[in-house]
């Protein structure tokens, strides 16, 4: 299965892969006008301190500790992608509380939001990936 | 292979899921009190505020039983096992036989005794879909509700009720609300918030007698009410395996393999107590969670295959009226305490992260509880800087190699 990795090496704090994520997300087509003046909510973040950068986005973990955790069946493991189901969620945040990456987020929207892989965006790739311009996310299938 | 697996909720659901990863043709049989398709138990306060119906209460899609192949006695009450005969006995006389029995049987909630208690008609638990249906009929915008219990369950019934009565008065004994899993800093956080949004708190009280709509606590405070609900607690339901001769303490025995002291039975969830590896103590931890990844692992085993539970912590998330609380093990050791995003509170011990509790800024808190849960030598990482904010910034750059860039450890 192909998944997200980071080369921690080529990160350049750009946060590009931020807007692109957050992009991703929404119904408008034109990158620009999607986030002008808007706060961004990315399923992706960068962390940096100093001269250490890399971001980080939901692993899509083997033994999803978010998943097993659920509270209500929203979260599941679907073609090895971590979905949600909005209908379902209440925004208990149990799997807050269980990511050991902290890669799903709280929202005031009353369902908790984390990256799905675009599966469900028009591109259907990782749109983060895409946007990197240094290679520092990738997504591969290889086993590294 | 013949499967029966008793209980219909997280952790007969866990159970059923883990025995389909190693046997996918075995028959199972799921057993369950309660007539209902799976459902989610925690959301049955989000049931009565009107977030979530029956429908999407469901716990599993509407297809589970049959894409897992299993055959459904739901509604039906098992009463006896007999470990010797491998078989169970159901309400009615009829017998289920087993090679391998998994009990997932919950708890049950603890009435405490009350002078009068019988003679109230509206008096409630708050335990089931069946609870919270009899709540939602029973309740008009003129109930006063007294709820006896001021615990997660307690407090999300008063948040369910909230928008739908005209009062709620909340008694307990303890000094505070949420007292098992907050401190008194956060237990008053909390109260005062739901203050804010009109309960009423009767607190280091207890209610010694009902009469004719007036309880009367042991202060002597009088107060009228028109529905009762009590919450002061839950026990595991042991029954089944301690009239079958299996070792109990407050909950079943279980070693991390899920397997009960009796051959070829295993139990998980809030019926049975097991490891809390950040206490090092043997204790019932009735959550959701923690009765998923049991079942799971018992049905694993149940079926052949082999996984064993060696990380289990207490965890909660709960929310009241958008404030957020999440805590995480025990509250042992020196704190770190800060107050600058809501409240949080960290407890640290011989060089690992022992528990915490955390009050608004939840965000990536799941951190913290990976370095409780695998124990990590906080002298490894980043301490100072991720007492701040969690963050894996403050992990070694193998550690994320690994855990982001895929590198082999
Ligand atoms: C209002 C409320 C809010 C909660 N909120 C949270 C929360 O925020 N986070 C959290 O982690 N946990 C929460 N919990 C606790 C959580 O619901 C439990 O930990 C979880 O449901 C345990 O799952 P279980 O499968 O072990 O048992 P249960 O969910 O109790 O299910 C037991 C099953 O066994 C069946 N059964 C029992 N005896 C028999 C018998 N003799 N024969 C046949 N069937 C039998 C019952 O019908 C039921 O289907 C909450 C609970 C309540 C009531």
């Amino acid at each position: 299965m192909k998944r997200v990795y980071v080369n921690e090496q080529w990160c350049l704090a750009c946060h590009l892969c931020e807007y692109y994520c957050a992009f991703a997300n929404q119904d408008e087509t034109d990158m620009s006008t999607a986030l002008k003046g808007v706060p961004i909510r990315p399923n992706i973040r960068v962390e940096q301190l100093g001269d250490v950068c890399f971001a980080v986005n939901c692993r899509h973990c083997d033994e999803p500790l978010c998943v097993k955790g659920c509270l209500t069946g929203a979260l599941s493991v679907r073609d090895g992608v971590i979905s949600i189901d909005r209908d379902k969620c209440v925004g208990c945040c149990t799997c807050v509380v269980s990511c050991p990456y902290g890669a799903v987020t709280p929202t005031e929207d009353g369902v908790v939001q984390k990256c799905e892989l675009c599966v469900n965006t028009r591109d259907g790739e990782p749109l983060c990936v895409k946007g990197c311009p240094n290679a520092a996310i990738v997504w591969e299938s290889v086993v590294r | 292979m013949r499967y029966v697996v008793i209980g219909n909720s997280a952790a007969g659901i866990g159970a059923i899921e883990g025995i389909r990863q190693a046997d996918p043709d075995g028959r199972i049989t799921v057993i369950s009190s309660e007539p209902y398709h799976t459902y989610s138990r925690p959301l049955i306060s989000y049931f009565l505020m009107g977030k979530t119906d029956g429908e999407r209460m469901r716990y599993r899609p509407e297809g589970f039983y049959e894409s897992n192949g299993c055959e459904t006695m739901l509604g039906v009450k098992a009463v006896s096992v007999d470990p010797g005969r491998k078989t169970v006995t159901l309400e009615g006389g009829a017998s289920v036989e087993y090679d391998k029995l998994f009990v997932g049987a919950g708890s049950v909630p603890f009435v405490p005794p009350i002078e009068g208690l019988e003679t109230v008609t509206n008096r409630f638990t708050f335990m089931t879909y069946d609870d919270a249906l009899a709540l939602k009929a029973a309740i008009t915008p003129a109930s006063r509700v007294l709820i006896v219990g001021a615990g997660l369950i307690g407090l999300k019934c008063a948040e369910g009720v909230a928008g739908s009565v005209a009062g709620i008065t909340v008694v307990d004994l303890a000094p505070g609300a949420l007292s098992s899993i907050l401190d008194a800093e956060g237990s008053a956080i909390v109260r005062e918030h739901l203050e804010s949004r009109g309960i009423e708190f009767r607190l280091s009280d207890s209610v010694a007698k009902v009469s004719g709509g007036v309880a009367t606590l042991v202060s002597g405070a009088e107060i009228e009410f028109d529905i009762l609900v009590l919450a002061v607690g839950v026990r595991p339901d042991t029954a089944l395996i301690r009239d079958a001769g299996g070792k109990c303490g407050r909950g079943i025995l279980v070693d991390s393999f899920m397997r009960s002291s009796l051959p070829d039975i295993y139990a998980a969830g809030d019926c049975t107590e097991s490891l809390d590896v950040s206490s090092g103590t043997v204790k019932v931890m009735a959550l959701l969670p923690n009765a998923y990844r049991q079942g799971e692992v018992a049905g694993i085993n149940m079926a052949g295959g082999s996984a064993e539970l060696t990380d289990a912590i207490p965890m909660n998330a709960i929310g009241f009226f958008g404030l957020r609380v999440a805590t995480a093990g025990t509250y042992e050791g020196e704190a770190y305490t800060d107050r600058k995003n809501g409240y949080k509170k960290l407890f640290y011990k011989d060089d690992t992260l022992k528990g915490f509790i955390i009050i608004g800024g939840i965000e990536k808190c799941g951190i913290y509880t990976s370095l409780v849960r695998e124990r990590v030598p906080l002298s490894r990482i980043n301490f100072p800087l991720i007492r701040e904010n969690p963050g894996l910034i403050a992990f070694s750059r193998s550690y994320r190699d690994a855990k982001l860039g895929g590198a082999a450890i």
